[in-house]
């Protein structure tokens, strides 16, 4: 090596492991194609449209909403992301018109307008779900029954947790629809299966705490239990299993430490159990998930990891 | 158990990551480097006062001459690693902190003439003795850090020393020095441990090394048992995982308790000492040897990683020639691992008594993104700390903050920035974040 060739002044570490914000999100995608695809299987080709509606949407505000603040766009996931999530939560036969609302609010208004990935407080599928239902309560009351064709337009039908649900079904029988996901309900929140293997990936890749699901579900399963409900039931009707696996896990809108997120999934089981006996919403994940987002900023300034060698007595501290 | 069957299995394991560890000059044994034609010999190559020249231009100097007094307590002196003429005093770049130090830069005559030993008997000499000896012959923690050894070793007195931890762990990719050290010099590490333990009365010692080292800790174990070390000495094999070497990390792994924030290993009745320190500190009691030397590790995009035995003040350059050359591809040139070590303006500067590595390797230089709080940094911090925070606080030019965030506590080891999905050069905010806290006089 030559004298006159310029060597590279880099800053330590000089070393990166293949940990990248795009190859994240791509795992998501893979864990999310799971209940994608029963979506669709459930409830027709209909959700394929209302997909590529939110995803190209998501992307396209994303990309204005850079252009207009003057940042370069990356297309690393994150919009394909939640217009996924977006259409996962809505009624299978939502108008079009209403998803290219929804998935413009998500990325405008919930990630954007706070600053960008990273930066939003909560999570944009949600919000944008929330906006829509105080927006447009009309159009989400088509609710249908599971069609298992790809063209069929659907009967409407009451989902578990609404009122006048009613089936012929045993108990068995109702648990294992509610598994597999045969029942009625938002696009992807009907089977726990599906779900719960798009966690299984997430896990396997560590892009989520065991802790959140579990802590959130449990919480869930044990306050119904003492209100005197069906643990199982309340856990697998609704959208508890895609909150818990894909909502309550985003990290960006979570607390930073393991501790934090145990918080934060308590006090949104606590939350769901509440909306859905007291509120008059048949559902409550959503918001659960919400008002705990609220909370994320207040649980991580007080809970922090002890450093290493950490001295309790205030002489020490004030002395250092 | 391996440290990444015990993470699979989601059992406790200590904070940190999993650089690919590039061992490629693990199986070549230390080869002597051809004596340099000249060397620079900055005058500050340990933590404390620079020690100040004796000599003049025109002087002619043997190999292990004193050439620079050390300046107080901590300090140590320099001697010439060449026999030879003294050039020129000079003022050079330091290659760890970039900043002008004086210098002294001899040239050889070719003959490697040395003073006149004076070995010693280490049992009959006096505590006193023994450190004065460890002082006059200039040594320092080799390991990096490059701390005066005879004060690390006289500890006040209201500090009583319980243990010795010899530091054989070489946690960062790349870097066999010591584990080269530990296979062929066993008996000089043994023998340094044992005249430090005669110094510090301590009856017991641990010798970490890393689990990925199998034949240092079966050849560490093996001088243990036939050697006369006085008291209970152990081998263990630490988990392998970045940094285990840093010391606070190695307290905790080893005696299970942790260095109060602030303090000292000797606040928790310890001691720490690389193997290359221990060798050196036999070479200088017992041989009366001045430190003039040491094993670098010279690897990377080289022709043939090698771990050559290098006289100080010899040119990086001279040492990657030695070793097949540079591949064309090569950017930089790193003095020190990958994880902690400083880039190099030119591939010129000098071997100090902290280099155990020159790395040639290809720049990767990524997009920085903004944090998106996926909390990675925070798992793998070994000091507890939240490195996203300091990053947030420093963009921010909050600096007061930081303080509240035990920034002072970070051993800048990188291992946040190595798992940061952002790109996000987390260590360079934190040294900016506490070069400002220091001008604002805040500790």
């Amino acid at each position: 090596m030559d004298n006159a060739k310029r060597l590279v002044l880099s800053s330590a570490p000089h070393l990166r492991g293949g940990a990248s914000i795009k190859r994240d999100m791509y795992i998501v995608i893979l864990a999310l194609l799971f209940p994608t695809a029963g979506a669709v299987y459930f409830f027709g080709l209909y959700v394929l449209l209302m997909l590529a509606t939110a995803i190209l949407c998501a992307i396209l505000t994303e990309y204005v909403a850079k252009w207009m603040r003057r940042q370069s766009f990356h297309m690393d996931g994150s919009a394909i992301i939640t217009g996924i999530l977006f259409v996962l939560v809505m009624p299978p036969r939502t108008p079009l018109w209403i998803v290219v609302v929804g998935s413009i609010f998500c990325i405008a208004i919930a990630k954007e307008a706070f600053g960008g990935l990273g930066h939003n407080i909560f999570n944009p599928a949600l919000a944008g779900r929330a906006f829509i239902t105080v927006s447009f309560a009309g159009a989400l009351t088509r609710w249908i029954a599971p069609v298992h064709s790809l063209l069929a337009d659907g009967v409407t039908a009451a989902t578990p947790l609404g009122e006048g649900f009613t089936t012929t079904l045993s108990n068995v029988e109702l648990y294992k629809a509610l598994f597999f996901g045969n029942v009625a309900g938002s696009a992807g929140e009907t089977s726990a299966l599906l779900i719960l293997i798009g966690g299984v990936i997430l896990l396997a890749f560590g892009l989520i705490k065991w802790q959140v699901p579990v802590f959130y579900i449990g919480t869930v399963a044990l306050l119904s239990f003492l209100l005197g409900q069906d643990p199982l039931f309340q856990i697998l009707a609704g959208g508890l299993m895609l909150g818990a696996v894909f909502m309550a896990t985003d990290y960006v809108t979570s607390p930073l430490t393991t501790r934090g997120k145990i918080i934060f999934s308590v006090g949104a089981g606590i939350l769901v159990v509440l909306i859905r006996k007291l509120g008059s919403m048949p559902e409550g994940v959503a918001y659960s998930i919400l008002l705990m987002n609220a909370f994320t900023p207040l649980i991580d300034r007080y809970v922090r990891p002890k450093p290493y060698g950490y001295v309790k007595s205030r002489n020490k501290e004030a002395a250092s | 158990m391996n440290t990444r069957v015990v993470e699979l299995l989601g059992l406790k394991s200590p904070a940190g990551v999993h650089p690919p560890s590039q061992k490629l000059a693990a199986g070549h044994a230390i080869e002597r480097a051809p004596l340099p034609k000249s060397v620079i010999l900055p005058l500050q190559q340990h933590i404390g006062a620079p020690a100040k020249a004796i000599v003049k231009r025109g002087d002619e100097v043997k190999v292990g001459q004193k050439i620079a007094e050390a300046d107080g307590f901590v300090s140590v002196p320099i001697h010439a690693t060449i026999s030879g003429t003294v050039k020129q005093l000079a003022t050079v770049a330091s290659p760890v902190t970039g900043q002008p130090v004086p210098g002294v830069i001899i040239e050889s005559e070719g003959k490697n003439e040395w003073i006149e030993l004076t070995p010693a008997d280490s049992e009959t000499l006096s505590k006193e003795d023994i450190l004065t000896r460890i002082k006059e012959a200039g040594i320092v923690g080799m390991g990096g850090a490059t701390f005066p050894t005879h004060v690390k070793l006289s500890p006040p007195p209201e500090k009583s020393i319980k243990s010795i931890i010899l530091n054989g762990a070489e946690c960062e990719p790349y870097i066999t020095a010591d584990d080269r050290l530990m296979l062929e010099e066993t008996d000089r590490i043994l023998t340094g441990l044992k005249i430090v333990m005669q110094v510090l009365s301590v009856k017991r010692a641990y010798i970490a090394i890393e689990e990925n080292k199998p034949e240092a800790i079966a050849r560490m174990r093996q001088g243990v048992a036939e050697g006369s070390l006085p008291g209970e000495v152990e081998v263990v094999a630490v988990p392998a995982k970045y940094p285990m070497g840093a010391e606070k990390t190695l307290v905790k792994s080893i005696l299970k308790v942790e260095v109060p924030e602030g303090g000292l290993p000797m606040d928790v009745g310890t001691l720490i000492q690389n193997v290359a320190t221990l060798a050196a500190v036999y070479d200088a009691v017992a041989l009366g040897k001045p430190l003039v030397e040491r094993v670098v590790t010279v690897t990377g995009l080289v022709g043939t990683p090698k771990n050559l035995l290098v006289r100080f003040g010899t040119a990086a350059s001279s040492l990657i020639e030695q070793c097949g050359g540079a591949d064309p591809s090569a950017d930089e040139v790193i003095f020190g691992g990958p994880m902690m070590g400083i880039a190099q303006s030119r591939d010129d500067t000098p071997i100090l008594k902290g280099t155990n590595c020159v790395l040639v390797k290809r720049s990767d230089i990524r997009e920085e993104y903004s944090c998106i709080r996926c909390g990675r940094c925070i798992e793998s911090c070994p000091m507890g700390l939240m490195p996203l925070q300091f990053v947030n606080l420093v963009k921010k030019e909050d600096y007061e903050s930081l303080a509240n965030y035990h920034i002072a506590d970070c051993v800048e080891c990188g291992a946040c920035a190595y798992d940061c999905p952002a790109n996000i050069p987390i260590v360079s905010y934190i040294k900016t974040g506490k070069a400002e806290l220091r001008k604002a006089g805040v500790r």
